[in-house]
């Protein structure tokens, strides 16, 4: 029997399992990075805020310990594994929480995400141009007010790439979960391996699914950029898909000029 | 003539660059005062202290009886004093409409409704109220500036200030912007404008202020400062102007 016949014959027989792999690492990679982003809108959005020269010094106090405990959480969350974190917070936090193991993934995937956000949001917001900031505060706008009507609704425009490579990698970062007992894709494809003793067949097909959803995603939210039609940015991104992703582009492009 | 602005020996180093060396001058209502002078001799500092932009490190700045350099709202002293840069500086994220009245709403609490009736007024005065529904990263340098002075009168101010609104312009749209202006100064608006527009600043404004190196070398009525300088370097930087 042929390689491909042992696959057609596995996704035939296991394909719900591969199903609700797909079902559990969609929804942990999607409400992770909506979560994510949320927290790095607020974490990003306030380190990025900068204090009057005549704001009270018990305000600038505040800021500067804000600064030092947000800049560690960025530090930490970016400078680990996420394999480590899950295991680490899921066996730290279960006295605490008493939760069951979803619940458990989207936390991890959101604190993690966030840590991330926080570093494109704060970029996104210093890439506009001082002039909006000043424009709004001479109006009389407040810092907040500024921030919320002005800048990172452009900001978030400018990050929109970033943003939605984080959801790429939550795809398939979310497969280190499976670590936690999770039921995603990674966690499924292992068990299915087990049962069948087909491991080189089963991986390959979990690999065909995991660049379909990546595929897929980022054709629709390259669309979607395309609708908003914003110029071209260099933001920070947190691993090595988007490089090539860009890498890939830049040699098209390099092509296309010869 | 009331008294509306009053700066008293101001200083504003950056780092240990000292670009303003007490300045002193005073604005009153209704006045139309141009600042001139050669590029860095510290116009721009000097404006953007005055709505608090840039903090003068000492003097005085008293605007309407109010020292602003101890004042506690900034915000509602913000409101009342508006801006217009060389930049333009319009919301990119919103039409030309939303430009004008976003402040309005959240620092002077109007409703939508009298928002948008003010902003339209002032938009129809500034000749672009049919592009009130444009996004502003469609319209020209001089429409855009309109807007910006439009978007400035929305809060009522009861000064407005100027920082070079036509060296970004080409010159073709710099008359249409200057136009906009004159008619404000014909209203009784109390402006400050640091241009190098001289032809303006003879035409209309009531007062000229000329700065060289953070001090006031000059200052006297247009016909005084173009007319008969006496300072030589007056002289010598108005002469640049008169080939
Ligand atoms: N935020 C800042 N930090 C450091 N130096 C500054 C800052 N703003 C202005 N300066 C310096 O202060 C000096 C005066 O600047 P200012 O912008 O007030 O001059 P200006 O008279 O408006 O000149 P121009 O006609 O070119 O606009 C310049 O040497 C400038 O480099
Ligand atoms: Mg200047």
């Amino acid at each position: 029997m042929g390689f491909f016949t042992d696959c057609a014959n596995i996704l035939i027989k296991y394909w719900p399992s591969f199903f609700l792999g797909i079902k559990t690492t969609l929804l942990i990679a999607f409400s992770g990075t909506i979560m994510g982003l949320a927290l790095g809108l607020l974490v990003g959005g306030i380190r990025a805020i900068k204090l009057d020269k005549t704001a009270p010094s018990s305000a600038k106090m505040i800021k500067k310990v804000y600064d030092i405990i947000s800049w560690i959480y960025i530090e930490v969350f970016r400078g680990t594994p996420m394999m480590v974190q899950a295991l680490f917070l899921f066996y730290a936090l279960r006295p605490i929480f008493n939760w069951t193991y979803i619940p458990a993934g989207i936390f991890v995937i959101s604190i993690n995400t966030g840590a991330y956000m926080a570093e494109i949001i704060r970029s996104g917001i210093q890439s506009i141009d001082i002039g909006q900031t000043e424009a709004a505060r001479s109006l009389g706008m407040s810092n907040m007010q500024t921030m919320i009507n002005v800048i990172l609704p452009q900001a978030i425009k400018n990050a929109f790439p970033s943003i939605g490579n984080e959801f790429i990698v939550n795809i398939k970062d979310s497969s280190v979960l499976m670590i936690i007992s999770i039921t995603e894709l990674m966690f499924q494809a292992k068990s299915i391996a087990g049962s069948t003793y087909k491991l080189t067949e089963t991986y390959f097909i979990t690999a065909c699914v995991y660049l379909c959803m990546t595929m897929t995603t980022s054709f629709i939210l390259n669309q979607i950029e395309k609708k908003m039609n914003h110029s071209k940015t260099t933001l920070p991104q947190s691993d090595t898909f988007a490089k090539t992703m860009n890498l890939a582009k830049e040699q098209e492009e390099h092509e296309r000029t010869y | 003539m009331k008294e509306l602005i009053k700066i008293k020996d101001v200083h504003k180093s950056f780092d240990h660059l000292e670009v303003l060396k007490g300045v002193s001058f005073e604005v009153n209502k209704n006045d139309v005062v141009c600042l001139i002078g050669a590029s860095g001799s510290g116009k721009s500092t000097m404006l953007r202290c005055l709505n608090l932009l840039e903090v003068a490190d000492s003097g005085e700045i008293i605007v309407d009886g109010q020292d602003i350099l101890h004042t506690k709202d900034i915000n509602a002293y913000r409101a009342k004093v508006g801006m217009v840069f060389q930049q333009f500086n319009l919301f990119n994220n919103m039409t030309v409409l939303k430009n004008c009245m976003l402040a309005q709403q959240k620092v002077l609490k109007r409703n939508a409704a009298d928002a948008q009736e003010k902003a339209l007024y002032f938009l129809k005065k500034v000749g672009m109220d049919s592009f009130a529904h444009a996004n502003v990263n469609t319209l020209s340098g001089g429409q855009k500036q309109r807007v910006a002075i439009a978007r400035a009168l929305c809060m009522d101010p009861e000064i407005l200030l100027f920082d070079e609104p036509t060296s970004a312009l080409d010159p073709e749209m710099v008359g249409e912007v200057l136009d906009v202006m004159k008619s404000l100064a014909q209203e009784g608006l109390t402006m400050v404008i640091v241009t190098h527009e001289m032809s303006f600043a003879k035409d209309v404004s009531t007062k000229v202020v000329f700065m060289a190196n953070g001090i006031i070398e000059e200052q006297g009525t247009p016909q005084q400062i173009f007319e008969h300088p006496t300072s030589e370097r007056t002289k010598a930087f108005l002469a640049r102007f008169n080939r």
